[in-house]
């Protein structure tokens, strides 16, 4: 299945959803009223848009249905869909490799940062990128034996040390590993953590800062990318704002996008954060990564009009 | 273990707002179901269950002519309370346990639910309440998934089989319940792969595990994170599978975890235990009742008195007392007890669990270092001077700050505070020596 087909079809529930309840609703009120308006604001919120992107929405096609006066159904599907790629800001990750790029996969627990930091490897390596994986999750049981094996399938070296040490030394042999090796891309693979656990958030701190010193003489460009699980509530919009306060944030990476997830967080996290989202998550596949095609998300998600 | 502050932050709003006011009109009520529904829905509740407890709710109000009422504002909160309860389940739900003796338990979910570290709890709690669990991993998909559970295993010290050659999950399942038969085990952790409810090949896989092993229990692994589709995945898997009851995880993030409530609304299944944290004796059983009043912000009382009671060594507690009675309070007693209260959690979990704790918490940094730096301050002196703090002239005081890392000031501080904690005991050993009047002659009321 390519990468678009497994787009629309993890998001073919949500799509199907919405257009259900939108059809359903456009049908039992007629035109395009109040109580539609309400009812739209609810399906909204069911696909996790989150209580003030789906106000947004609403309001913006009640302004529009008030100066106009078109109340069609095409008419308000594309003042819906043309609000919501204003709202996501896309970007295609492509750094400088003029010099050193330092990567950290950060988020909380389960979101899929190893894996993301995998393909992510995998996709520069197969560019001809000089690309380095380090593993500086040392606190989940065989979360560096999981990066090494990703390693293996990407023919990416993974610079790690044992269970318990201290990332931010695994950080510091990365960085030194890299600046040797004459990296270009050095992905460092993070622990999942908490975003309201200080001592996890400073832990990450520190860490930043010793890629920062150490990558000072070859002018490193540093980078902090939030790994976002789609299936998560509105906690992923506190959790973007968590972690950008701790170290501030360069762009999103929504996972799981092809599996049960309703996918409107994007939407609520981009909304709040105006953060780029850089890739989609699609599958336990090393290709399964995409670059987040604002377009095809929202055709994903909305009836055709 | 900050769950559904968020939510309670603003039920308790809308309350005292009301609880302000001795009248409350039809408008107000009205609002309040406003904003009781769209809290729920940022907490993540299901669209169903918050239109459902919405309607309850404000049915009951009306049916109990609130708006006449004297105490509107508490009224509200008691009816909103009690059908949160409710639809928590009432009261606690155990495990089943096969009374053939052999159990098994089959965990599965979402992808990064939080399976494997589950399985590792559950076998560590077993294993405290005298069972004999063994584990096994029949992920054959995620890479290592299989090390990360051994590895668990042996820090706890219980067995673990797993076969990285094979690839088919039911032959390693069925292998496992043979080998738990074996050795004499009596419960059989079964951690499954982590998938989606739309991948056939994946359900069929999980059908074939449950066929072979025939479980007692199969537990549907939730992340409190989780959003709007929570109902959806968990009757999905009911469907396919047969679901038991839940495990929610990552109860101690701050997710408000409406998908607790909704999951449990409609399904009807028991959530059975809660993930409080990542070391391993962090898994709960779960208390509905609790659970609601935290949601309220009414705190939870109950669980921090049960955890000062398992934590708080007695025996030191009552040495203490004493010698707070007695007036020998000295640096070294300070330092057990912030030892002890260190052993509590830390103190944002702690400040949660007390009534309106959830609400005056925000702003209010808890610098959990603090103790840390206390502890070392003391640390740094010898048993001497902590027994006999007199004796602290400038000289030492430089020495014990250099000692501990922390400046003289911070030294002066602890000191001070010692002093002052000693003069709050002197008044408390002479109150109950001598009645009231103690207390009531510094107010210059004494007689």
């Amino acid at each position: 299945m390519s990468l678009l087909n497994k787009f629309k079809d993890g998001l073919s529930k949500t799509r199907q959803f919405v257009t259900e309840s939108f059809n359903r609703v456009a049908a039992s009120f007629g035109i395009f009223d109040e109580d539609f308006l309400d009812e739209l604001e609810m399906i909204l919120i069911q696909a996790d848009c989150g209580i003030e992107v789906s106000t947004k929405l609403v309001e913006s096609i009640r302004d529009k249905i008030r100066a106009d006066g078109k109340v069609d159904r095409e008419h308000v599907l594309s003042t819906l869909r043309q609000d919501m790629l204003d709202i996501l800001q896309t970007k295609a990750f492509t750094p400088d490799f003029s010099s050193l790029n330092v990567v950290f996969m950060v988020g909380v627990n389960g979101t899929g940062k190893t894996t993301t930091a995998g393909k992510i490897a995998y996709q520069f390596q197969k560019q001809g990128i000089k690309t380095m994986l380090a593993a500086a999750d040392t606190f989940r049981a065989a979360a560096i034996d999981q990066l090494k094996i990703w390693g293996e399938r990407a023919n990416v070296p993974v610079i790690s040390n044992t269970l318990g040490t201290d990332p931010a030394s695994v950080v510091y042999d990365a960085m030194q590993s890299a600046k040797a090796r004459d990296v270009k891309l050095l992905i460092i693979d993070t622990a999942g953590r908490l975003h309201n656990k200080p001592n996890l958030m400073s832990e990450m701190e520190k860490m930043h800062r010793v890629a920062a010193r150490e990558g000072q003489e070859v002018s490193a460009i540093i980078q902090n990318l939030l790994v976002l699980d789609a299936t998560t509530g509105q906690n992923a919009v506190v959790q973007a704002r968590a972690f950008n306060e701790s170290v501030a944030l360069d762009g999103l990476i929504i996972t799981k996008l092809d599996g049960s997830a309703k996918g409107g967080v994007a939407l609520a996290v981009a909304d709040e954060m105006s953060l780029p989202l850089l890739y989609a998550g699609l599958g336990e596949g090393i290709d399964d990564l995409a670059d987040f095609d604002a377009e095809l998300f929202v055709e994903s998600l909305l009836p055709e009009e | 273990m900050a769950v559904f502050s968020g939510l309670s932050e603003k039920l308790q709003a809308i309350t005292d707002r009301i609880r302000g006011k001795g009248r409350i009109t039809e408008r107000d009520l009205k609002d309040m179901m406003r904003e009781i529904r769209l809290a729920l829905l940022e907490a993540d509740v299901h669209y169903q269950v918050v239109k459902d407890l919405t309607k309850e709710i404000s049915e009951q109000a009306e049916g109990k002519e609130i708006i006449k009422s004297i105490t509107p504002g508490q009224q509200i909160v008691k009816i909103v309370n009690d059908a949160l309860t409710e639809i928590l389940g009432g009261s606690e739900s155990k495990l089943a346990v096969n009374p053939r003796g052999f159990t098994v338990y089959m965990l599965y979910g979402l992808q990064g639910a939080g399976k494997t570290t589950t399985a590792a709890k559950l076998a560590y709690l077993l294993k405290e309440q005298g069972k004999k669990p063994i584990l096994t991993s029949v992920d054959v998909h995620r890479p290592a998934a299989a090390d990360q559970l051994q590895i668990l295993a042996e820090s706890i010290d219980v067995p673990c089989y797993i076969d990285k050659a094979e690839k088919r999950a039911d032959l390693i399942a069925t292998e496992a319940l043979a080998r738990g038969k074996y050795l004499l085990c009596d419960t059989l952790i079964v951690d499954t792969a982590g998938r989606t409810t739309i991948d056939q090949e994946m359900m069929a896989e999980l059908k074939a595990i449950a066929l072979a092993v025939n479980p007692d229990e199969k537990l549907l692994i939730v992340d409190a994170m989780i959003g709007q589709e929570a109902v959806n995945v968990a009757l999905e898997f009911d469907k396919y599978i047969g679901l038991d009851g839940f495990i929610m995880t990552k109860l101690d993030g701050d997710a408000r975890g409406g998908a607790a409530l909704s999951i449990r609304r409609m399904t009807g299944k028991p959530i059975k235990l809660v993930g409080m944290g990542e070391k391993i004796d962090q898994l709960e059983v779960f208390h509905p009742e609790r659970m609601a009043s935290r949601i309220l912000g009414m705190g939870d009382v109950v669980t921090l008195v049960e955890k000062a009671a398992r934590q708080i060594d007695e025996a030191k507690a009552q040495k203490t007392l004493e010698r707070l009675q007695k007036n020998q309070f000295t640096l070294q007693d300070m330092l057990e007890q912030f030892e002890q209260v260190k052993n509590l959690g830390s103190m944002q979990d702690m400040m949660a669990m007390f009534p309106g704790g959830a609400g005056k918490l925000k702003g209010a940094e808890v610098d959990e270092k603090e103790f840390d730096r206390l502890a070392a301050i003391i640390r740094s002196m010898t048993m001497r001077e902590r027994n006999n703090p007199k004796i602290l002239n400038a000289s030492r005081r430089k020495r014990i700050a250099s000692g501990s890392g922390t400046s003289i000031q911070e030294v002066n501080r602890l000191i001070k505070q010692y002093e002052q904690t000693q003069k709050l005991m002197k008044q408390f050993s002479g109150m109950s020596k001598g009645g009231k009047r103690g207390m009531l002659s510094r107010f210059g009321l004494g007689f």
